[in-house]
């Protein structure tokens, strides 16, 4: 029976437990009138039913199914005679042996042993697959009778119930933390490797940014240099001009929306700011290639200034535009946030409205506005696609925003993009710097957080 | 201020019994109606406010007399939807008037709210905000001495003088109070509106805002909203009752106390309803 027709009929079974506990719950205070007995709903007893027949016998699913493989190639191989050949042919065997079980390669075109190893293969799993399910049903089925039998008037099922569901949704949230927690330590684990190659304090405080290696030992140039500053100012400088555009614009049209724009106005203006928000990054990163950049340049001309086609000035500016929704989203709730008693009691003391704005409104939500500017900093340095468009990949250190710089993101996009070989300190390079941007971005969340927190205890 | 003002004729359809009228009065409202929309909220009210007197007004929840305080002072302006008619007229000028601007109206027309709303800054801004924005003083010293008079009028300098540059907001609920009192009395208002002003205290810090409104009645016309009977009898001279947005009956708190002429009156006084 295959896999999937045995996980659907496992559903079924779990149904069919739900009835069967239900039934047998009104069935032993005699009938629907006795409900009242039962210390539960009959429905959580059938609950409870159906998760002790369908979950155990789903762990053993899953157990069996990601053991299977690993368990038969070893007794494959320990039936095989050649077991003491060496590691290279065995895994070039055990090739062979995968591309004839999933039919990729005629049985005809491999090694005489291989076809007979691949026959093994095979009748081991047509018996695995029984055996499978043969014991996932079993155990379905004996947790159903089990709780089946169990099911008195004083079982206190929906507390059960609810203990499972409490489990299921740690379960849920454990899965987020847990990945979480693998990510960064693979980071961490990859960057230590390059730090052993390129010592941190090159990567930290040198200039020279050129990761090609030398292939061969006769190669010319390519020698690599990892000093990460000019990634580290690229960045810095991009996140800055779109600070600089995002920030007054999203506040000042965050302050419009939220004390000056008529009702009808705002009905229209906020929903349409976070539509700008929902545009894919890739989408301003064509605007800022094939229109803000050629602009700038052309504006550049007439000034007879020297812009590059590719400036951190149009990556900046369309980024700051990608952040102002975000920024002015968080800016206009913290702002609704501020009780109108306070504003009216500066309009009681005479003050104008833009008066009780900026020393009153804006004093009052200063730290979430703080906050959030925060986190949209922590945005612009993260932010990918428009940098890998339209800020280029000279690794220039510079302040001049109207020449080409790059960025970490940018980097670790290139240092990976194509076949790559997982040893070599170009590839490692992209790690550390992915652990730099993490722990950037992760000490801006942590401010921002507790500052907006700090802020929500004062109003609540 | 000025010229002393006329009493304006009441217009013999009122239905509010007692004296609506003083003689010099502060404010005189005429006929006036709120609309919060389509809601009818006050309807044709009639009532002078007389100068150094405390005029207090009750009625059960909802009656309208917040929203009466408010609009002596413009406040409605700032609720979208609502719309007074009528004429009020403060020291004989209409303050609907277009000449009139809304932000003189209200340095001279302070208000204190029903739960302390100090600013998020610290106790000496708090005080000093008012006569900033209209720029009531010279220089710093004399800034300074607005700040020292005003707290000590509201009967808080003695607790606070160590640590005025703390936050407003570090202040007990009580004290609060008085620093928002203090700061309304630092523009120099003519009359102070109380929208319930001790709803959110204990007892004793109710006692001590009480005593401090006997003291302020000297120098300012006081117009208080309260819920409670026994604050309406021990700090004001004249009190009015609300119902329904109706103005029923209005005269010395002593008489409306002791002899109210209308039935509502004497049925909320003597806690039938409310």
């Amino acid at each position: 029976m295959s896999s999937s027709l045995l996980f659907v009929l496992l559903v079924a079974l779990s149904v069919l437990a739900f009835q069967l506990g239900k039934a047998r719950a009104i069935a032993v205070v005699g009938g629907l009138r006795g409900v009242r007995d039962l210390h539960s709903l009959p429905g959580h007893y059938g609950l409870l039913t159906a998760i002790w027949c369908g979950l155990p016998a789903l762990v053993v699913f899953a157990l069996w199914i990601s053991l299977q493989d690993v368990v038969i190639t070893q007794l494959v191989l320990a039936d095989l005679p050649a077991n003491a050949m060496a590691q290279s042919a065995q895994a070039l065997m055990l090739n062979d042996l995968r591309n004839v079980v999933a039919g990729n390669v005629p049985a005809e075109m491999v090694a005489e042993s291989t076809r007979v190893a691949a026959a093994e293969y095979l009748k081991l799993q047509r018996i695995a697959q029984l055996a499978l399910t043969v014991v996932t049903f079993a155990v379905g089925i004996a947790g159903l009778l089990v709780v089946r039998a169990r099911i008195r008037p004083d079982l206190r099922a929906r507390n059960a119930y609810e203990r499972v569901i409490e489990w299921a949704l740690f379960a849920c949230s454990a899965v987020a933390v847990l990945t979480t927690i693998g990510i960064v330590l693979s980071i961490v684990f990859e960057a230590t490797r390059f730090f052993n190659i390129v010592p941190i304090t090159e990567f930290v405080f040198g200039t020279n940014w050129s990761p090609q290696m030398a292939i061969r030992a006769d190669q010319v140039g390519s020698s690599g240099a990892f000093g990460a500053v000019p990634l580290f100012a690229g960045t810095l400088l991009i996140s800055f001009i779109a600070m600089i555009v995002a920030v007054p614009i999203g506040l000042f049209s965050a302050i419009y929306l939220a004390e000056y724009a008529p009702l009808e106005v705002r009905k229209v203006v906020k929903p349409l700011l976070e539509v700008l928000a929902g545009v894919p990054t890739v989408v301003y990163g064509f605007f800022a290639v094939t229109t803000v950049g050629p602009a700038l340049r052309v504006a550049g001309e007439a000034f007879r200034l020297p812009v590059a086609g590719e400036s951190a000035l149009a990556a900046g500016l369309v980024m700051g535009i990608m952040i102002i929704p975000f920024v002015s989203s968080l800016s206009d709730d913290m702002i609704t946030a501020v009780p109108q008693s306070l504003r009216d009691g500066a309009y009681a003391l005479g003050a104008t409205r833009s008066e009780t704005i900026r020393q009153v409104v804006l004093r009052a939500a200063l730290p979430g506005i703080v906050g959030g500017v925060l986190l949209a900093i922590s945005r612009a340095i993260g932010e990918t696609m428009i940098v890998v468009m339209a800020a280029g990949l000279a690794a220039n250190l510079t302040a001049n925003p109207l020449e080409a710089v790059t960025t970490v993101t940018v980097q670790i996009v290139t240092l990976l993009v194509g076949d790559q070989e997982f040893d070599s300190p170009k590839t490692l390079a992209a790690f550390a710097l992915g652990l730099v941007l993490f722990l950037v971005t992760l000490l801006l969340n942590v401010i921002a957080l507790y500052v907006v927190r700090k802020y929500r205890e004062q109003y609540d | 201020m000025n010229e002393t003002a006329k009493t304006p004729p009441v217009a013999p359809s009122s239905k509010t019994i007692g004296t609506v009228t003083v003689p010099e009065p502060v404010f005189s409202c005429r006929d006036v109606d709120v609309f919060y929309g389509d809601k009818h909220a006050i309807k044709k009210v009639n009532i002078d406010i007389g100068r150094s007197q405390v005029l207090a007004m009750i009625g059960p929840s909802g009656c309208g007399k917040s929203t009466f305080l408010r609009c002596l002072n413009r406040m409605n302006d700032t609720i979208v939807g609502a719309r007074v008619e009528g004429m009020i007229q403060l020291d004989g000028h209409d303050i609907h008037d277009k000449r009139q601007d809304v932000v003189q109206l209200r340095a001279r027309v302070g208000m204190v709210f029903q739960k302390p709303n100090p600013f998020p800054k610290s106790i000496y801004e708090n005080v000093a905000y008012g006569p900033r924005i209209h720029g009531l003083a010279a220089d710093r010293a004399e800034l300074d001495e607005i700040v020292n008079t005003s707290l000590r009028r509201a009967g808080l300098w003695e607790e606070v003088k160590d640590r005025l540059n703390n936050p407003g907001t570090s202040l007990s609920g009580g004290q609060q109070q008085r620093l928002c009192i203090a700061r309304t009395i630092a523009v120099n208002p003519e009359v102070i509106l109380m929208d319930e002003p001790c709803s959110a205290l204990d007892p004793i810090a109710t006692a001590r805002i009480e005593d401090l409104i006997d003291e302020l009645r000297e120098s300012y016309a006081i117009c208080i909203v309260t819920h409670s009977m026994q604050q309406a009898a021990r700090v004001s001279q004249r009190t009015a009752y609300f119902h329904l947005g109706d103005l029923v009956e209005v005269g010395e708190t002593d008489k409306i106390f002791t002899n109210p002429q209308a039935k509502l009156t004497e049925d909320y006084i003597t806690g039938r309803f409310g």
